[in-house]
């Protein structure tokens, strides 16, 4: 290759619109005669609903039209499940997807019950307070131990109980591992994850062209081509007569890719029963109820361990709430269960779960997935087991890591993408030597922590190990085109909501046709350009998009340097692609652009060779049979005020594994990003309830985000264990940063604060100096 | 609805002249009446800074001012911080070179809070910008990029 520019630090194509204030978010779609829509929410977390009066908002001026579960028609049924069960036998898994509009009854607090379309926001707001809903308020069900209990209320009056699903997985035999066993540590567990607050709210703008009957909907989805199918479908349009944009997104994380919101299902049916455009913008406080969240899970997880401290066998039972609707099917639980066995050799496993619908808003992915919560437990066993048995923390991990010849390593059990958990590859033991001298571990733990005693502070150390299974299929696309003017054209299907993607496939390009990075423009999430394709989610858009990226480029160069050859009649072998022009090695005056040979292969007159496809394009699939996996360690050092338990990281670091890196700028952003957001979960955000199911603080006053003083500076190192998987070696990155930081941090206090001493464990996440001082002061 | 109230202000050095409810809030007028876009609203309950813009010099939060109540006032917004279309200042640049952004929504906001900082404090410490910014939220970045972009745009325009 003439010129390197994967693994380059390239800086960003897309800055220089959003530092101006140039790029197009969904709020930014202002059209001629744009109406706007707003919706009246459930006050209650479960109610009977007996009345709905929207005569006065109907009567409202402004107000153009009141819509109810009623007035819906046969448009009125609950939405698709996303994501069936996997193919798990006796899976036990009940459907109940959310309702565009609620009729009957309501089962959580921001449940949409009314939409007002009105010629103003402004108004359609004034209008909501018109309506008068009467409600004959039902016991809510929140807890979720309680949710099982006999004679519990039932969030789905026509199930017999509360349980959503079941799943039992295993590996090897629990049973007899437990037997041999010389150690067992068993322990309760709770961990709680909180919402993924983007910056952007969620957002919709629809508007029906009635003289090329073609709706056009800007919508904040991870998931445009998804979004524009299942349009389709519901509003019985044929797919080429929507077009579905997701534009500049301001965040996602995950909960942009749940389908259908209410909102995205009736904005689109507004825009064309009423003929105009009609805008929705989710505010801030609906945004805390009405778009899904990730919560808490419980675990009982015994761990058998011979007596050197080699883990024979896990057994785990877990619940987790997944709200009042299930449409996400069970993919935060499975990579819960999955990612628990983490990067250690573990002959023998045994998982149930179930999943509990309760009143509340619904669960779905949210960076990390679940992973958090079983990269929790596995962790706090191994920490529990050390003491015990008298091990160094790192030492028990390093007896456990699977080692570096074992891959491609089978966990045997079901994956989130159905097919059987399996580690492509990796070098685990890299990873926590490359993590313990960045710590300086053996110094902290002879000189520094001695010192810091002696003085009467609080410094203690973390470090956890972590797995993440990124990249999973089915597949992605790529349109790759040579345009006249020498620039290159990419089209993808999928969003982008931060991640680079206008760089980092732009790079991929650039490697294969020797064109100048900024010369590449790149076009995701817009299906007039590419219709094909899933989604931006499980850490998976420069694995799979960026592959099938690689190849159509590959195959466009392939057409260049033939076009090339036919044009100087010479063999392939003696032409350069560089620069943007192809030329004869050696002669470097014999050359011609890339715009050029696009034009030649675009002919208006002559005859053509049979066979032969006009321009220099190509598209191509690509599916990978199953999903790569990354890994890390994360470490700090960190010192808690003994009074006031506030705790202050002093050292950070973090060394992944991502297989190849395509620009390490980039992967230092989203790396440090799902840190930020695992410090968030660890110790600042909780989604406080009450027990008739309120959220008690749905505001950015109360709910609290690390801010620019809460985060540290992270020290950021890299191993490089490419995946076999795809052609350029890449694992996803994007949620790695998030999953280990609860178990960072629980570990890390306990050391601080000298806790196992007394008797006391950090079993639970999140903490908060509150919560920690009652823990701390034998609150439990 | 009540009776609409003149308004007139000028933005990015232009006068804009227009006739609004007095609930409308200021985000909002320079948004959809003004057609300004580049202020990205995130909360409207004045926590988030998303919506940050300067008046008469200050930064402020657009979503807890109303309309009426810049009358009279000199604001500045983000598309008033390049020299020339096609170009981008020194604040910008500094902020593509360290990666400073990643979905660009809080971008705006923390541009305009930062370009106020940097005149007061043309020298700053790390300490002083992760203060400065620390009334900004980004949920994407984590901030250290933000933090270097800052400490970088000092350097370059005090080395002119």
């Amino acid at each position: 290759m003439e010129t390197r520019h994967i693994g380059r630090a390239v800086t960003r194509n897309e800055d220089a619109r959003l530092l101006a204030g140039r790029a197009l978010f969904v709020d930014d779609v202002e059209l001629p005669g744009m109406l706007h829509a707003a919706f009246l929410r459930s006050p209650h977390a479960h109610a009977e609903i007996r009345s709905v009066d929207v005569a006065a908002a109907r009567a409202r001026p402004g107000v153009v039209a009141v819509v109810t579960a009623e007035d819906l028609g046969a448009y009125w049924k609950p939405g698709p499940l996303l994501v069936p069960p996997p193919p798990i036998p006796g899976v036990v898994f009940r459907q109940r997807c959310q309702v565009p509009l609620a009729r009957g009854v309501v089962r959580h607090v921001g449940e949409p019950v009314a939409m007002v379309v009105a010629e103003s926001r402004y108004i359609a707001e004034d209008a909501l307070a018109d309506i008068v809903v009467d409600y004959a308020p039902l016991p809510a069900v929140g807890d979720l131990e309680a949710a099982l209990a006999p004679g519990a209320p039932r969030v789905h009056a026509d199930l017999p109980d509360n349980i959503a699903a079941e799943v039992r997985q295993a590996k090897g035999d629990y049973a007899a591992a437990r037997a041999r066993a010389a150690h067992l540590v068993r322990r309760r567990f709770r961990y709680d994850r909180g919402a993924s607050i983007p910056m952007e709210t969620r957002g919709i703008v629809a508007a029906w062209d009635a003289k090329a009957d073609r709706l056009t909907v800007w919508d904040t989805t991870q998931a445009p081509v998804v979004i524009r199918n299942g349009l389709a479908a519901m509003l019985g349009l044929a797919e080429s007569q929507v077009r579905v944009v997701a534009p500049f997104i301001g965040g996602g994380f995950g909960p942009k890719i749940m389908m259908f919101y209410p909102e995205e299902m009736l904005v689109p049916w507004a825009a064309l029963r009423l003929g105009r455009p009609v805008k929705w913008i989710e505010d801030r406080l609906e945004h805390f109820f009405a778009t899904t969240h990730e919560r808490g899970q419980i675990h009982e997880a015994e761990l058998a361990l011979d007596a050197e401290g080699r883990i024979l066998g896990v057994r785990d039972e877990f619940l987790m709430d997944t709200g009042a609707y299930d449409p996400y099917g069970l993919t935060v639980p499975l990579n819960s269960q999955c990612t628990l066995l983490n990067c250690y050799d573990i002959p023998a496993y045994e998982s149930r779960f179930r999943a509990v619908f309760t009143n509340r808003t619904l669960v779905s992915p949210y960076r990390g997935a679940g992973r958090q919560h079983g990269i929790f437990v596995i962790e706090r066993l191994l920490d529990a087991a050390a003491r015990e048995l008298g091990l160094d923390r790192v030492e028990i991990r390093r007896r456990n890591l699977i080692p570096p010849d074992r891959f491609p390593y089978r966990n045997e059990i079901i994956y989130q993408d159905f097919a059987p958990l399996t580690y492509d590859s990796g070098d685990y033991a890299a990873l926590l030597d490359k993590a313990l001298a960045a710590i300086r571990y053996e110094r902290f733990l002879s000189e520094e922590q001695p010192r810091a005693r002696a003085e009467g502070r609080h410094l203690g150390l973390g470090i956890v190990c972590y797995v993440e299974g990124t990249g999973i299929g089915p597949y992605e696309g790529a349109k790759v085109r040579v345009q006249p003017s020498g620039k290159v054209t990419l089209a993808t299907g999928i969003g982008t909501q931060g991640q680079g993607h206008f760089t980092v496939l732009a790079q991929v390009v650039a490697e294969q046709l020797g064109v100048d990075v900024r010369d590449v423009e790149v076009t995701t999430g817009d299906t007039d350009q590419f219709d094909w394709g899933v989604g931006t989610f499980a850490s998976r858009g420069a694995v799979v998009a960026g592959a099938a990226t690689h190849e159509a480029a590959a195959a466009v160069r392939a057409k260049v340097l033939k076009a090339a050859a036919e044009h100087f009649e010479c063999a392939e072998a003696d032409l350069v692609l560089a620069d943007g022009k192809v030329s004869i090695a050696g002669v470097p005056e014999r050359a011609i652009t890339l715009g050029e040979l696009a034009r030649l292969a675009n002919p208006l007159r002559g005859a053509v060779k049979p066979g032969t496809e006009p321009g220099l394009e190509a598209t191509r699939y690509f599916g990978p049979e199953m999903g790569a996996t990354a890994a890390g360690v994360h470490a700090m050092v960190i010192e808690v005020d003994a009074e006031t338990l506030r705790p202050t990281i002093h050292r950070y670091v973090v060394v992944h594994d991502c297989g190849t890196v395509l620009n390490p700028l980039i992967l230092a952003g989203q790396i440090q990003g799902g840190v930020a957001q695992g410090i968030g979960n660890a110790f600042f955000e909780r989604l406080v309830w009450s027990e008739d199911g309120q959220l008690l603080n749905a505001s950015l006053a109360d709910y609290l985000l690390p801010t620019s003083l809460d985060v540290p500076r992270m020290e950021l190192h890299h191993t490089v264990t490419p995946s076999p998987l795809n052609p350029l070696g890449t694992k996803g990155a994007g949620e790695a940063g998030a999953i280990p930081v609860g178990a960072l941090f629980a570990q890390a206090i306990e050391d601080a604060l000298d806790l196992p001493s007394r008797g006391i464990e950090i079993a639970e996440i999140p903490l908060s100096p509150s919560r920690l001082w009652e823990i701390v002061h034998g609150g439990g | 609805m009540s009776a609409r109230v003149a308004v007139t202000v000028s933005v990015n050095g232009t006068t804009h002249r227009r006739e609004v409810e007095p609930r409308l809030l200021l985000s909002d007028f320079l948004r959809h009446e003004l057609g300004l876009t580049g202020t990205h609203v995130g909360c409207e309950h004045g926590v988030c800074g998303a919506c940050t813009i300067r008046l008469d010099g200050a930064p402020v939060r657009s979503c807890l001012m109303f309309a009426v109540q810049a009358d009279g006032h000199a604001i500045a917004t983000v598309e008033g911080l390049a020299p020339a279309p096609g170009r981008l200042s020194v604040l910008q640049e500094a902020f593509r070179d360290a990666h400073a952004l990643q979905c660009g929504y809080c971008t705006p906001g923390i541009l305009m809070t930062v370009s106020a900082f940097l005149e007061e404090t043309p020298d700053p410490t790390e300490e002083e910008v992760r203060h400065a910014l620390s009334g900004n939220l980004c949920r994407c970045t984590g901030y250290q990029h933000i933090v270097d972009a800052v400490l970088l745009a000092a350097r370059r325009l005090r080395e002119g």
